[in-house]
């Protein structure tokens, strides 16, 4: 092989690798990514069945119900909509009711989101950056200032 | 006073880095032996000042001074000893500290042990290092002093958030750090050498015990941090594709990829363009990833505190260093020579195939990480890149080039033979294809990925050990000369197989632990049993305990298999005093390298509780896997070409001639 062949074998396979490498990560992002929405969102567009999606908002007061095998339901606000939830499966440390909440999931037929995952969230005052926002959107963010981390 | 002494080490340490920025380069450019003397002096006096100002935070922590800002918002006088050491960089502040302590350590270390350097690539080197301390050291006094005083001291402490106090706390980070920031000396002498436009093979063997030190604790940072978070959090997980463990994946994907570049460089003299290239792109990956979780774009455990002028001026650092550093590049790397030729199927060509599919990988995580953060700045649309976008766009990356590991060291350089490497192959193969049936055997169809998986971690494996025995022809030979020769090899051939076994260890542990777990989520009450992979786990009963700085419940279980006791396990969920906050402690018991892992949900209150019941078959090969990756960079380094004092390159060069062509 001459030093052009031997090259050009090299920028041929380079091509390859990272086309390939392109058209994974372009079909994932179309397939993959997950959208945040608040319960407003949720009730105003009309999200196909089956489509996963984050939903994020405040833990509705006295709306936390557990039951037996670790099943758990709850309501998600933003203060103007509410959004029923069910969980199985063991809440994290900091979930409480009044304090924000992300979850990630499907809604069902009924209307009812199931969540599969409920995020933990490493501090106690920490209000979730998307949730935060939706309050906003809704008027009711009294936070004044970003929230911060600590 | 000891305060305010470590404040001013840290401005005089800032003082010595405009020395150390300007001095020794323009002896290099001047020749000015003298002027390039100062180099290594300086490099030294910095680290001690930065050590002493290190240590005055840490007294002002084991003191619980409450008159330093710092030590009020993170520590608590109850606190155990351990954890008030710890805390000294488990805040924004102390960890940049570390950082920085970090940076001028490395450079102080190539100050003392690069005697066998060039004088003016060693100063120029030092000069870049110098460059980089110098903007971080300001970004600390600037942004982030460590030493700031509060008017009215309060009597107590707010303490450290309650997930860091633990052992993993002392681990962990200067692990991680030591291999991130152990990157900027490779990133220094690859923008030292496009200063001076001189690079060849003896750069790349210079270069190479720094990237291999960097890439050990990267390593086993990483590997650590990993641990930490399976048992701390309470989710039984061991990576989550989080954005802030993605920031320090990032550099490892590239700085693999370095290792594997040096070495056609270092033996062939090809690549060179390519492998400074990376050692920019390997460090510019560090920044980014100090970037993302010091800046609070991203909100984790690991982001301390948000405030935008930190956010900033880390992005203008950034700018600065990657944006220089690239336009030199862009300039400069022209003017290099081009080394040597070689076919297709070659070592080079391994090594090329293996560079190709990890940068490839780091793009991909690259964009998994960065897009949300893009796009929300954008267009205000909050989206969430999760373990399903990596898996398919990762994870295919990997198989390629995991098929592809054992052929690279038995092909030869320059021409390979891709028959005779599979013949010195077969058994391995062999091995790998018993396996895959013995797992299909054992679980049937239900998982086809998982055998092919568990083959491929065991053709991983057994080629790294083929590798070593075929070169030395052990059955041949005879057992007797056969461990001679073993014993013989050159460090750097031990390293690679090692290495090699480590990755296909951990890559057998990810399958096993992901396929094959077994999950149950259950409430009970005592007296309640729950079955799980034989195990028989019975929950006791709950009794609440006091802890130094938190009070807990604690869970008993008593695992039986086949009515035979096995062990007592005793989860809890806490909740720490002073910040109110709950956390969950794991119960883990290890049988051989599987473990069962029992957490806590909240209590019922009628003395029922919600659990989590996994067994886990082979998790702790993942972190094993690392520890003996590690061990494989500590072989390399070990080799007696690379020993950092060793002979003048001149001399090396000839021994190196005399060893037999590969």
């Amino acid at each position: 092989m001459t030093r052009k062949q031997r090259r050009l074998t090299l920028i041929g396979s380079a091509g390859v690798v990272l086309a390939v490498a392109l058209g994974l990560i372009l079909f994932a992002l179309n397939d993959q990514i997950v959208f945040f929405q608040s319960p407003t969102d949720i009730t105003q567009k009309s999200i196909p069945q089956g489509q996963r999606i984050r939903l994020g908002g405040l833990v509705e007061e006295d709306s936390v119900v557990r039951s037996d095998n670790a099943q758990v339901s709850f309501r998600v606000t933003d203060t103007a909509n509410v959004i029923d939830v069910t969980y199985k499966g063991i809440l994290p440390d900091l979930f409480r009711e009044g304090q924000g909440v992300v979850t990630e999931g499907v809604i069902g037929p009924d209307g009812v989101f199931v969540a599969d995952s409920v995020l933990a969230k490493h501090d106690e005052n920490y209000m979730p950056k998307e949730v935060a926002e939706a309050l906003k959107d809704q008027g009711h963010w009294q936070g004044g200032e970003e929230p911060e981390s600590q | 006073m000891v305060v305010e002494f470590g404040h001013y080490a840290l401005v005089l340490a800032f003082a010595l880095t405009l020395v150390q920025s300007v001095v020794p380069l323009w002896g290099a450019l001047t020749k000015d032996e003298r002027l390039m003397a100062v180099a290594t002096p300086v490099s030294v006096v910095m680290f001690l000042l930065v050590l002493a100002s290190f240590g005055a935070l840490t007294i002002a922590y084991l003191n619980s001074d409450f008159s330093v800002l710092n030590v009020v918002q993170n520590s608590h006088s109850a606190k155990p000893l351990l954890y008030k050491f710890t805390g000294v960089w488990g805040n924004h502040e102390g960890s940049m500290l570390l950082w920085v302590l970090i940076l001028v350590f490395f450079g102080a270390l190539v100050g003392v042990f690069g005697g066998n350097l060039p004088s003016d690539l060693k100063a120029a080197t030092l000069t870049v290092q110098g460059w980089v301390t110098a903007g971080f050291v300001l970004f600390l006094l600037a942004t982030s002093n460590p030493f700031a005083r509060v008017a009215h001291p309060p009597i107590e402490g707010a303490d450290l958030n309650p997930i860091l106090q633990d052992i993993g706390l002392a681990i962990h980070p200067p692990l991680l750090y030591i291999g991130y920031v152990g990157f900027s000396i490779t990133f220094s002498f690859a923008v030292a050498a496009l200063i001076l436009g001189r690079i060849d093979a003896a750069w790349a063997r210079w270069v190479r015990p720094w990237t291999l030190l960097a890439w050990c604790f990267l390593t086993l940072g990483i590997a650590m941090g990993s641990y930490w978070a399976y048992y701390e959090l309470g989710w039984g997980g061991w990576w989550f594709w989080d954005p802030v463990e993605n920031a320090s994946f990032m550099p490892w994907l590239a700085g693999t990829a370095l290792l594997h570049s040096a070495i056609v460089m270092e033996k062939r003299e090809a690549l060179k363009v390519w492998t400074v290239l990376l050692a920019i792109f390997t460090f510019s990956l560090s920044l980014l990833g100090t970037f993302l979780v010091r800046s609070g774009v991203l909100t984790s455990v690991h982001a301390f505190a948000t405030d935008p002028a930190r956010g900033v001026f880390i992005l203008t650092l950034l700018c600065i260093f990657i944006g220089g550093s690239l336009a030199l590049y862009a300039w400069r790397a022209p003017m290099l020579k081009q080394g040597g030729i070689f076919a297709p199927i070659s070592r080079e060509g391994g090594l090329v195939l293996n560079n190709l599919f990890l940068t490839a990988a780091t793009a991909a995580v690259f964009v998994g990480t960065l897009y949300p953060l893009v796009l929300d700045a954008i267009t205000g649309e909050k989206i969430s890149v999760g373990a399903p976008f990596f898996n398919l766009t990762f994870g295919p990356l990997m198989i390629p080039l995991l098929i592809a590991v054992p052929y690279g060291p038995v092909l030869s350089w320059k021409r390979g033979d891709l028959l005779a490497a599979t013949q010195r192959l077969y058994a391995a193969m062999g091995l790998a294809l018993v396996m895959t049936l013995f797992t299909f055997w054992l679980w049937g169809m239900e998982k086809v990925l998982a055998p092919l998986g568990v083959g491929l971690a065991v053709w991983v494996m057994a080629g790294a050990i083929s590798e070593i025995v075929t070169r030395v022809k052990f059955f041949e030979i005879g057992p007797k000369r056969g461990f001679a020769r073993l014993w013989g090899l050159p460090g750097s051939a031990w390293g690679t197989a090692v290495a090699h076994f480590g990755v296909g260890v951990t890559v057998l542990g990810i399958v096993t632990a992901s396929a094959f777990q077994v999950e149950h989520i259950v409430t009970m009450r005592p007296g309640d049993k729950v079955e799980v992979s034989g195990y028989e786990v019975t929950f006791d009963g709950a009794a609440p305990r006091r802890g130094p700085n938190y009070t807990e419940e604690v869970g008993h279980f008593t695992v039986r298999r086949d009515g035979a006791y096995v062990t007592e396990l005793d989860p809890s969920k806490r909740v720490y005093t002073a910040r109110q906050m709950p956390t969950t402690e794991a119960g883990i018991h290890t049988i051989g390298f599987s473990q069962l892992y029992l957490s806590l949900g909240e209590g019922r209150g009628d003395g029922a509780v919600d659990v989590r019941v996994y067994f886990k078959p082979l998790i702790t090969l993942i972190w094993i896997g690392s520890v003996i990756m590690s061990l494989g960079a500590l072989f390399s380094m070990a080799d007696r070409r690379l020993r950092i004092g060793a002979p003048k390159p001149a001399a090396r060069r000839k021994t190196a001639s005399l060893a037999p062509a590969e």
